[in-house]
């Protein structure tokens, strides 16, 4: 039995504990919108939050994450008007979407290491997440959208 | 020409010198065993002592080595864990109070000379497995309150299964040379020279929680080496890295970054606590007191000169910094190695500004990268680390179905290459191989 908490409920699941932690999400718990890409931690989009810092669930096993506050693309923002799902859907960056919410999440953790990135910052840290339909450009012109709504400038008021 | 006789003569002069060397030996390897008590009621002892106990039995890892981790899982204490030496296995004892197979009926002499001395309530000699070279080094009254806390525990019936030590290294009585050798007992004297922090870090590391028993390379007997205290060492299929000057991570393990790792399980300037590290911090340190930890660090700070090396860190902190991000921000770098690296590793490690992120932490700085083999940073990224394991609430994935022995190979070499100024690693693909061997594999993760 491995206990955890998945976007603020806890949960607990009986599987074997090498079980691949976006198998436990996708198939026990029926949250379908961390998709399975590559299966081998290659391609980004299976990535969640563990202890809010995106993780590539398809190869980490269940049991390492026993006490850990996850969350996914579903529990990112209650209502998904997370800044960076802002600017997603301002600037219409899915074609297909299938990597998307990896991209997102991996986007979203972003942002709180480096508040206001720059191109080199953003290849560096997303270069790791693979889109077929070549979004990158959207990606990052999204990043930045979402990072002048966060950061923010320094406010003069 | 000597003569037959004077060889005779010489001959009985030895054997008797040998006869009463042997019989000097037998007196000191030989110990009476000592009475056996009825178990004492957990009620006997004050609640003070207990709690102080737990917290000393935490420091010195007791239910690391007393606990059965193989096949079925056994019962905190209860002994049978199994400890591959170079000698043979040896599987640790019961230290529940069980009358008949714990120490139940050891009395608090009996236990007081297995820690200082390294003996059985039944005369019989310990193997060192059990580090009474360093548990001899404590107060009785703080060995007096682990008694406490043990014999206040719930008593488990458990019989260990045999070592599995050949002839002749299974003859307890050789093991009264082996102390005649290597053991120095008697409760830490304070070094006037050093303040009292420093003397309560010593008598912590040096005592209870042992850390040379793993930091420093062993001799052909076991022993550690007196000659090379806290140069590094292999332990459990990983490296225990050198705590002296000999550390060779780019920036100086000081007293904070110590601390930083020992109470919370990550130095941000060297990694996390992974692997056999990660119990000493979670299940152990983190029960005592921070000024203890802060003691260890202190104590452990001025073991690696930290002071006299400090004046370095700025400049390679600032030359790690500056390789971080090498070959992930062109387009599309030629380098197929920094390819791979990109893909599954650069994610979460890559840096920039002046410090590393905590919970990304950086391989330019980090110890794994810097020592004489890869096998951490081989252990690292096949296993993985788990959220209970270095720094709280976060994880590492398991690369193992990820990636094969030539990618492994690949990512060490490029990381060495690129982010330390150390010689090449050599036969890298074998030895993630033979890491590879130790680890139980996690299952494929098919699409579905």
């Amino acid at each position: 039995m491995t206990s955890f908490r998945l976007n603020g409920h806890d949960i607990s699941v009986d599987v074997p504990e090498d079980t691949p932690l976006l198998w436990v999400i996708r198939d026990e718990i029926g949250l379908t919108g961390t998709k399975f890409g590559c299966g081998i931690g290659m391609c980004g989009a299976c990535t969640v939050h563990v202890g809010g810092r995106a993780t590539r669930s398809c190869i980490t096993p269940v049991s390492a994450v026993e006490g850990a506050d996850i969350t996914t693309i579903e529990g990112l923002d209650p209502a998904g008007t997370h800044p960076v799902q802002e600017a997603w859907k301002d600037l219409q960056v899915p074609q297909c979407g299938y990597c998307q919410s990896g991209q997102i999440m991996q986007a979203a953790s972003l942002l709180k290491d480096f508040p206001q990135p720059t191109d080199e910052d953003i290849d560096a840290v997303m270069g790791g997440s693979l889109c077929r339909c070549m979004t990158y450009i959207r990606i990052r012109d999204a990043i930045k959208k979402a990072a002048a709504v966060t950061g923010g400038e320094p406010s003069n008021g | 020409m000597i003569s037959r006789t004077a060889i005779l003569r010489l001959a009985a002069g030895a054997v008797g010198l040998g006869a009463v060397a042997g019989a000097g030996f037998l007196a000191y390897a030989l110990h009476p065993a000592i009475a056996p008590i009825a178990p004492p009621a957990a009620t006997s002892f004050s609640a003070e002592s207990i709690e102080r106990g737990r917290v000393l039995a935490a420091g010195g890892y007791c239910a690391e080595c007393h606990t059965r981790r193989d096949g079925q899982p056994g019962i905190p204490l209860a002994g049978d864990y199994a400890m591959a030496t170079p000698f043979g296995t040896i599987y640790s004892s019961n230290i529940t109070p069980d009358a008949k197979t714990g120490i139940g009926t050891w009395s608090l002499a009996a236990f007081t000379r297995a820690m200082r001395y390294g003996v059985s309530r039944d005369g019989a000699n310990l193997f060192p497995a059990f580090p009474f070279d360093h548990f001899t080094h404590m107060t009785d009254g703080d060995i007096a309150d682990v008694y406490a806390f043990l014999m206040a525990q719930k008593p488990v019936s458990s019989v260990k299964r045999e070592n599995t030590l050949p002839f002749p290294f299974s003859m307890r009585i050789l093991q009264a040379g082996w102390k005649l050798l290597f053991l120095h007992p008697g409760a830490y004297t304070n070094d006037p020279a050093h303040d009292a922090q420093w003397n309560r870090g010593a008598y912590l590391a040096e005592g209870l929680s042992h850390c040379s028993a793993c930091h420093t390379p062993r001799n052909a007997m076991g022993a550690e080496k007196a000659s090379a205290p806290y140069d590094g060492a292999p332990v459990d299929n990983w490296i225990a890295p050198p705590l002296n000057a000999t550390n060779p991570t780019p920036v100086t393990w000081t007293e904070d970054e110590f601390f930083q790792y020992l109470r919370y399980g990550v130095a941000p300037l060297h990694g996390s606590a992974a692997g056999p590290m990660s119990p000493v911090v979670h299940g152990g340190l983190s029960e005592m007191s921070e000024s203890d930890v802060r003691a260890i660090a202190h104590y452990l700070a001025n073991i690696d000169h930290a002071d006299a090396r400090q004046p370095g860190d700025a400049q390679h902190l600032a030359t790690a910094m500056a390789t971080s991000t090498r070959d992930l921000t062109t387009p599309q770098t030629a380098d197929a190695d920094a390819r791979l690296y990109q893909g599954a590793c650069a994610a979460c490690h890559a840096n920039t500004g002046t410090h590393p992120v905590l919970g990304r932490p950086e391989l330019a700085l980090n110890n794994a990268l810097w020592l004489d083999e890869p096998t951490n940073l081989y252990q690292v990224i096949l296993r993985g680390i788990g959220t209970e394991e270095g720094q709280d609430g976060i994880t590492m994935p398991s690369f193992y179905h990820a990636l094969t022995d030539t990618d492994l190979a690949r990512l060490a070499a490029y990381l060495r290459r690129t982010r330390t100024t150390l010689p090449p690693w050599t036969d890298l693909e074998k030895k993630a191989a033979a890491v590879r061997a130790t680890l139980p594999a996690p299952p494929v993760a098919a699409s579905h």
